[in-house]
This record gives structure tokens, sequence and C-alpha cells, in this order.
């Protein structure tokens, strides 16, 4: 340590006397040179690389306006509908963070999805990956959990009744199911006490096991490397500086190509903020610009957007105990996709037919449950949701045989790069 | 004295300190959980309230609060108790066997008076509050419609004792919650009566 403090005062004058000072006190630079500028990514990482630092970046944002919120927002059933109401008409740019904050859900939700299939397209959750993929999936149930206190917030007609839906589906547990309930709520029935603790765990306790978790999933990942589109191990080709041959630092050349994605995420994130704040309804929802009320359900109750999969799955089973077991299902069997994965080889382009057939049917029925999700229920729409269920089970259910006797294609030991 | 480290001594200690502190980590977290439960406050909040129903018209439908939850009050008339009987083949549960109910409402009126139901306006689905459709053939559920209660949220149905009809959603009826009448035409909702 004391030599490169010795080495940083000689080369850079007054800044490197500090760094220097500050490396033998605190590893900076190595810590700078460990995860960013020697850590070596494959060349070959295509725009599907772009979300996890998209979702970082989603993840700074929505602590940042969340921080202001807070400060003039009151967590209490008689005024937090007023205030959210204060914020975006008597708050100097109030309005702003909050259409920040508000369209950095979804926006969330959107990155993480892609950022998830993108895992799906590559195998990135096979060995060695298994623990990373399951930092990821803690930090998305998280993010489930974050963005369904935070529903509850504003206190709008529709927050009132989706909480109301979600905690009685604790009631389908038997024995304790009403037990539970109460537990959750502090009360008989969603109340001022809900709101007060649905508040604290969405300010402190969910956002700061958040970032514990983010920092988890980044240390795995920088311990096992990235994976790349053609899933090939670039350690194991590695040049005689030990660096691996198709391998590049991190930093400057993703830093550089992430700032791209930053850039047009961006675009679309204030084209939304500015020009359609709710979306057409989708990303705030219209029954809660009405304030809640427990003796009025809104005609029609639906999720936001990104439970409707999920929602519509509950909704398929006519049993209330199943249909919740299937919905806590479809989102639990992801953790289990390294072990329910027994194919040979990681990328998708070197997948056989019958894998290619399920991911890509599983991709429709998760857009298409999530669509119907959002519909009022007919009886077509039940049957088309029940078929869709099948096959979102079918792709975990079905993966042990399916990828066990796939015709792959042979996987090269560099990876495929065009120079440009 | 030996120079030898004793590891067995050390593994026991080693153990016996980590269950100690697991206990009492235990002991500790008691007092976190508990805060959760509902407060003397919320209990006090959700003590039973006094209903007058000397002015409900025939037919027609009073919504109270109690807990926070839609108390339906309706005052049915004898055609609409009349319909009871005949719908029994298409509920789900037309004895109240499988339902939450006081015992004194485990029939077919599901109520201490026939002509006055008294119902927790919950859908037991999934919370949301039933429509009263109590028209039959009410074009905006469906053409054999009896009369009874519509859940919008999910399409669960009831009849007008608030018993769940099959293929919906909803797994039980709709419950009743204790009351008792304090005169003809006072009742008091969240206790039962005294020595029923």
């Amino acid at each position: 340590m004391g030599s490169t403090g010795q080495t940083a005062k000689a080369a850079g004058g007054r800044l490197g006397a500090l760094t220097g000072w500050i490396d033998e006190r605190f590893p900076m630079t190595k810590l700078w040179k460990e995860q960013v500028s020697e850590y070596y990514a494959p060349k070959n990482m295509n725009f599907w690389y772009f979300f996890g630092s998209l979702a970082m970046l989603v993840l700074v944002i929505q602590i940042l306006t969340g921080i202001f919120l807070t400060m003039n927002y009151k967590p209490s059933s008689a005024e937090a509908f007023g205030s959210v109401e204060y914020i975006m008409r008597d708050v100097e740019w109030g309005w702003l963070i909050r259409y920040m904050h508000s369209t950095g859900a979804s926006a969330f939700f959107i990155v993480v999805y892609l950022h998830m299939f993108r895992a799906l397209l590559y195998g990135s959750y096979q060995k060695p990956r298994e623990l990373l993929w399951i930092f990821g999936m803690l930090i998305y149930l998280l993010l489930m959990g974050e963005a369904f206190f935070g529903y509850l917030l504003p206190w709008g007609n529709m927050s009132y009744w989706g909480a109301q839906v979600i905690v009685s589906l604790f009631g389908a547990i038997p024995v304790a199911g009403d037990f539970l309930m109460e537990w959750i709520r502090g009360d008989f029935y969603i109340s001022d006490i809900t709101l007060n603790r649905f508040f604290a765990l969405h300010v402190i306790a969910l956002p700061l096991a958040l970032v514990f978790l983010v920092i988890a999933h980044l240390m795995a990942l920088h311990e096992v490397g990235s994976n790349n589109p053609d899933g090939v191990e670039i350690k194991k080709v590695k040049g005689p500086d030990g660096i691996p041959l198709d391998g590049i630092a991190f930093h400057p050349y993703y830093t550089v190509k992430d700032m791209v994605g930053v850039g047009v995420f961006l675009i679309l994130f204030s084209l939304v903020i500015f020009y359609a704040p709710t979306m057409g309804g989708y990303f705030l929802e219209y029954a809660n610009f009405d304030p809640a009320n427990p003796l009025q359900t809104p005609p029609h109750i639906a999720p936001v957007w990104y439970f409707t999969p999920f929602y519509a799955i509950l909704r398929a089973v006519p049993s209330k105990p199943l249909g919740a077991a299937l919905m806590g299902l479809a989102v639990v069997l992801f953790i289990f996709l390294p072990w329910l994965d027994r194919g040979k080889v990681k990328s998708i382009r070197y997948r056989g037919p019958l894998f290619k057939f399920f991911l890509y049917s599983f991709a429709i029925a998760f857009v298409v449950l999530g669509w119907l999700g959002l519909q009022a229920p007919t009886p077509l729409y039940t049957n088309l949701a029940r078929f869709f269920t099948v096959v979102y089970f079918a792709f975990f259910l079905l993966m042990p045989w399916y990828t066990s006797v796939d015709k792959t294609k042979p996987v090269p030991t560099r990876v495929t790069y065009h120079a440009h | 004295m030996t120079e030898e480290v004793d590891t067995g001594r050390r593994h026991f200690l080693t153990v016996a300190t980590v269950a100690t502190g697991a206990v009492g980590a235990a002991f500790v977290a008691v007092p976190f959980l508990a805060s959760w439960k509902p407060s003397a406050r919320a209990k006090a909040m959700g003590a039973p309230v006094e209903v007058d129903i000397g002015k409900l018209e025939p037919g027609a439908m009073l919504k109270v609060e109690w807990r926070g939850k839609a108390i339906f009050i309706v005052h049915r008339t004898p055609p609409m108790l009349a319909q009871l009987e005949g719908v029994a083949s298409r509920l789900r549960d037309p004895e109240s066997a499988e339902s939450e109910q006081p015992e004194f409402a485990r029939n077919v009126a599901r109520a201490l008076k026939p002509e006055y139901l008294v119902l927790v306006g919950v859908c037991t689905h999934l919370g949301c509050a039933p429509l009263d459709k109590f028209t039959p053939g009410d074009a905006t559920v469906s053409a054999d419609w009896p009369g009874g209660f519509f859940c919008p949220c999910h399409g669960s149905s009831f009849d007008l004792s608030g018993r769940v009809f099959k293929d919906v959603p909803a797994p039980t009826n709709l419950p009743v919650p204790p009351y008792r009448y304090l005169s003809d035409t006072r009742i008091l909702i969240g206790a039962a009566a005294e020595n029923a």
C-alpha cells in the first residue's frame, strides 16, 4: 500500500498525493480498478446489456425523487390524498418530482423485465451465475413489495382497493389467514395504521434492503464475470497478461457505451413525464384520482400493468387458495431456473428449436396475460387466461425435459465479434 | 497447563454462545412483531355500532360502516324471500355449511328475522364491495339472473341471502356479522345476543 501511495505521489502532483493519502487509509484506487477500470467484460455485449446499468439509474432516480417527496407527503389517512395534491399543485416543481417518481416505478419494471429476459435469452442464470441470479430475483421480489407499498401512499380509491385485494390474498392461507391479515393491516381493515406502516416499509426498510442486494448482485457479477450473447466463458481463453482475450475494460469501453443507453432512456423517460405522465391510465390509474373510500369499490379493479400477468393467473383459477398459490408460484419459479435448465449451452444462438419454442411461447404468454389482467373478466378472457397460464407454467415445469433432449449447435471457444 | 487448544471446549462454547444469542434475538423480536397487531385504539374503534332500521323501506338496502367494512341491511319483501328456495340447486353452499356466520344465521334466510338480512358487504373472493342487483333478469348481470348481489371485480355473484353461486371465484357465502335486536327497530352490529 505504501508503495502505491509513493508512485501516485510521483505521478500526479497534488491530486496524486491526495489519492495516495486516501489509498493508504481506504482502498479507493484498488476498488476502482477491481470493479471498473480493470474489470474485463466480454467485447461482444449487445444492447440487451444496457438494462442492468439502466436499472441502477432508475434506482437512483427513485431514491432521489422519493427523498424529496417525503418532505411534503403526510402518511395519514386524513392528509395523504391532500398532501399529494399539494405536491402536484402548490410545491414548486412538485409535479415534476412526483411524475418522475411515478413514471420511474413503471420504468423500473420495464427495464427489469427486459434485463430478466436477457438472462433467459443468453442463459445468464446458468452455472456459475446461480447466486447472481438469485440475488437478482430477490431484488425483483423486493421491487414488487416496494411498488405495492408505494401504491397505497397516494390514498386514492385504487390504492385502497388494490391493497385490500392483495392483503386479502393472505386470507387464503389456511388457519393463520385471518390473523395474518389483521397483523399486516394492524387493524380490522385497511386504515390509517396500515398506511403509516406501509410508508415506513416503502421509504426505509425496503429501499435499504434493495441497496444492499444491488451491492451483493454486483459483487457476485464481478466475481464470476459477465455472460455475453454467445454464452462463452471468456475467462477460459486468456492472454499472457492473464486478461481474457475477448475481454475489454469496463471503463472506458462500457461506461461510454452505457451512456448511449442512458441517453436514449432519458429521452423516452422525459417524453412520458412531459407528454403522457399517466400513460393513458397505465402508469397512473384514473380511479386513483378519487380519494380512498372503504364503502365504494372502483367499478373495475386492476393492478398497475407490471403486476397484471400474475393477476391474470390469480383470476384464471376458480379456487381462491389455489389461485393465490399459483400466482405465488409464477413468481417464485424463476428462482429455480438454474436447476430446471438441463441444457449444455447457454445462449439462444446455440440452443435447439424446442427451447426457442418454449421461450418465445412464454414471452407471448407473459405479454398476453399482462393484457388480460388489465381487462374486466368475461368468460372468453377467463378461458384465454387459463390457456396462457398453462403455457406460462409449461416453460418452467417442462424445462428439465426439453432442455435435455433439445438438439443444440456447437458453441465456439471465442465470442463472435465483428469489428466496426 | 498444556499448550494445546482444547477444540472440543471451544466448539462447545461457540455453539452455546450462538444458541444463547439466538434465543435472545428471538425474544427481542417479539415486541417488534407484536407491535404490528391491532393497537388498543384500533380495537376500541372496532366496537359494536347501533343502527335504526325503522325507516328502511321494503325492498331497500341500507349500508352502514363497522370496522371499516360495509354492512348491508336489506329489508326483504315476501317475493324476495320466496325466491330463496328456488335457487338452491345453483348455489355452492346453500346450507351455509362452509361459510362464516353466527349460529342463528345458518339457515336459508341467514337472518334472525327473515325480513331483515344483515351481511358483511365484502366479497369473500378478494374483498371488493358487491353491488345490489335485486331485480331478477337484471341486464347488467345475466338474463337468467334471479336477483342478489354481484361483484364487479371478478364476477362473483350471491343470492338474496348472500349465498354464493356455483362457478364464480368467491369460495363462500357473504359473511353475516354478529348482531342482535335491541328493539323491533334497532339492531346492534358487532355483538351477538348475550343468551342466544
